[in-house]
């Protein structure tokens, strides 16, 4: 499973140990064997590779840039903190990335119509771009939920042209839209794409989408080597399904002495129940087709996650965390929302970027960490985080959160 | 291995030159005590065999109709205990069952005991429409250690090869997919129905029965020219949903199994 860079590769049944695999209606297999082959030959062909660098450049704005953040570092133990800039991507998140991968496999199978869901809306604004830049027609699956917890996204899909669809069933959030999107591929297989937006679902979808992700790790690698002179003490990133923290780990992944951080949504508290920290709560289950930790109950029924970001609001967790998880390559840990809120606060005020409230989650969890190494003597320590989202779409869940009348 | 009450079915009603009808109900719906009673209503009407549905949280093949079914069964705090009570008490009546469920519930139950535990129950097999045979290996040992069937769903989609393998897996019977897409009441029945079968008679033996769109004495008609089953869930559970009381509920749902079973005859 390890290649000879050290660095971790499914089988070609799309396992992560015990993890990943298929676990979808059969005739969806025939689809899943398309993509993975398309994305196979993409990997490996260099006009492919060259347009997508190019598309980067000129319509994402890569390279993301790396900013160092003094001001609110003073509040993790005076360690040194370096963000990637995520956030200033096109349409404002890591999620950029992969749309726009995924969009040009698209057009290679020969199809029209692409679907994917949506949490906070980030996924769904990004498919919507992909959807307008080429040409694609676009539905978008959202939980009805969700669509009030974020209704400007849902206003800039609509102006992006695509179809949002609110789904009524279920817990009305992201993993309800996962499966009316499922319902809709199963259905359109043959002329649309499902274009899922994290590093879950069936193979090859945890492979791919963290290969088109991957690139946030190696730019960061060599901008730190650059800046620093030397490779972080830990790479910390939030994780729901986990897109943006396999994206800047994966490349870290073989330099063992680099701590890889994910910091999960802890809601109101692990203990309480009312969480989306999936790895620290949950068991290994089945979930929207992959095996990975699931939050679910004694009778293997998913059990409905709490977050204040609609981002991380999710049950499951990709397969390759679960095995980072297992082998011990990489540390999780569970942020509330009230921890998340007051480093989103603290970012806000001491630097001027608003991050997305998922990306907070890892702003907290550098403060934890920070403070752990000034205690233990590693006052020098270089944190780099990945600052995945800007908080642009989180302005109204913050302003009421910390009562600024609007 | 001696057969199941399932295939000595489908042997028995080779004889007499007609299709099985196969009806399917969530357990625990529209609730644990009265799931028994549809069951009756759908046996005294004529059907051959009980598909027991194990309700679950993100049923991604089926569509609004079982999808309200199962959200109303999970409300009422179906569980696994519920599923083998119901199987148990349909086998008493001396009809084959067999329990639909996504994958996840035999996980987390385990694997070994819910064969166990559904042999014991007199199951004859389950259908498992998100289990690909990749990740079937502790599956298809438990289930061959207690003797019970393995059902799995192909698609108009299931090409070559592939449509061999899945349906080596299989036994007791084939479940093929009348169309691309979840269950529900269909105006008719693909004409992509009739095409997958004959080519999955190519690859297999095993009986085959159709689901996915069947609710009319007509359509069961014309599916039992091909198809040794004729698979019918979403029309029963409709009719439940839709009657002023269950009483009435469960005499449509008697008339019906009788209709379809008249069509079930060739």
């Amino acid at each position: 499973m390890t290649t000879s860079k050290g660095l971790i590769e499914s089988d070609i049944l799309g396992h992560f140990g015990p993890y990943g695999g298929r676990f979808v209606p059969e005739a969806l297999i025939g689809a899943l064997d398309e993509l993975a082959a398309a994305h196979l030959s993409a990997q490996s062909d260099p006009i492919f590779q060259a347009e997508l660098a190019e598309l980067h450049r000129t319509y994402t704005g890569r390279p993301s840039i790396l900013t160092e953040v003094p001001r609110f570092a003073e509040h993790a133990g005076g360690v040194r903190i370096l963000l990637k800039r995520e956030d200033l991507n096109h349409t404002g998140s890591h999620k950029i990335n992969n749309v726009l991968g995924q969009a040009l496999l698209t057009k290679r199978m020969g199809k029209k119509r692409i679907i994917a869901e949506t949490g906070a809306g980030q996924h769904g604004v990004a498919s919507a771009t992909a959807a307008a830049l080429f040409g694609l027609e676009c539905v978008v699956y959202m939980g009805e939920e969700d669509t009030k917890r974020q209704s400007l996204n849902v206003a800039r899909m609509k102006l992006l042209g695509a179809d949002v669809i609110p789904v009524t069933q279920g817990s009305k959030t992201l993993k309800d839209a996962i499966n009316e999107a499922m319902r809709d591929w199963v259905t359109n297989v043959e002329t649309t794409h499902y274009l899922l937006g994290t590093v879950a679902g069936p193979h090859p979808f945890p492979t791919m989408v963290r290969d088109f992700h991957k690139i946030i790790g190696e730019e960061a690698r060599a901008q730190v080597l650059e800046l620093t002179g030397q490779l972080p003490d830990a790479v910390l990133a939030c994780v729901g399904g986990g897109s943006n923290a396999i994206g800047i780990f994966h490349r870290f992944i073989s330099d063992v002495g680099v701590r890889l951080i994910g910091l999960e949504a802890g809601g109101r508290g692990v203990a309480t129940g009312f969480h989306a920290a999936t790895i620290t709560g949950g068991t290994p289950g089945v979930l929207h087709g992959t095996r990975s930790y699931v939050l679910q109950d004694e009778n293997g029924q998913t059990v409905e996650s709490h977050s204040i970001s609609a981002g991380l609001d999710y049950p499951g967790v990709g397969p390759e965390h679960a095995y980072l998880h297992d082998i011990g390559r990489a540390e999780y840990r569970a942020i509330t929302d009230d921890e998340a809120m007051s480093a989103f606060a603290l970012l806000c005020k001491t630097e001027g970027i608003i991050p997305a409230i998922e990306t907070a989650h890892a702003l907290a969890g550098a403060i934890h960490v920070g403070k752990e190494l000034a205690d233990a003597g590693h006052k020098d320590a270089v944190l780099l985080i990945n600052l995945s989202g800007r908080g642009d779409k989180d302005v109204q869940t913050a302003a009421e959160y910390f009562g600024i009348p609007l | 291995m001696s057969l199941t009450p399932l295939q000595q079915l489908f042997v028995n009603l080779k004889s007499e030159n007609r299709a099985a009808l196969i009806g399917y109900v969530p357990a625990g719906f529209p609730s644990k005590r009265e799931c028994i009673e549809v069951i009756k209503a759908m046996v005294a009407g004529g059907v051959d065999a009980i598909e027991i549905g194990y309700p679950y949280s993100d049923p991604v093949m089926d569509g609004p109709i079982i999808q309200a079914a199962a959200d109303q069964s999970l409300r009422g705090g179906t569980g696994a205990a519920d599923v083998f009570e119901v199987l148990k008490a349909t086998t008493d009546l001396g009809v084959p069952a067999v329990v639909m469920t996504y994958w996840n519930p035999i996980e987390r139950y385990g694997i070994e005991n819910f064969a166990r535990d559904l042999s014991s129950a007199g199951g004859s097999g389950v259908i498992t429409p998100d289990l690909t045979i990749e990740e079937s290996l502790p599956w298809a040992s438990a289930a061959e250690k207690h003797g019970i069937n393995r059902i799995y769903v192909v698609a108009p989609s299931t090409v070559g090869q592939r449509l061999a393998d899945v349906t080596q897996q299989c036994s007791g019977f084939v479940y093929a997919a009348s169309l691309m897409g979840v269950t529900g009441t269909r105006t008719s029945v693909s004409a992509g129905a009739e095409a997958l079968v004959a080519r999955v008679r190519e690859v297999t033996d095993s009986p085959i029965s159709v689901g996915l769109g069947v609710s009319t004495r007509e359509q069961a008609h014309e599916v039992a020219r091909y198809a040794d089953g004729v698979i019918v869930g979403s029309a029963f559970i409709r009719l439940i949903q839709e009657s002023s009381s269950f009483a009435e509920g469960l005499l449509k749902v008697q008339e019906l199994a009788a209709e379809l079973a008249d069509g079930v005859r060739r």
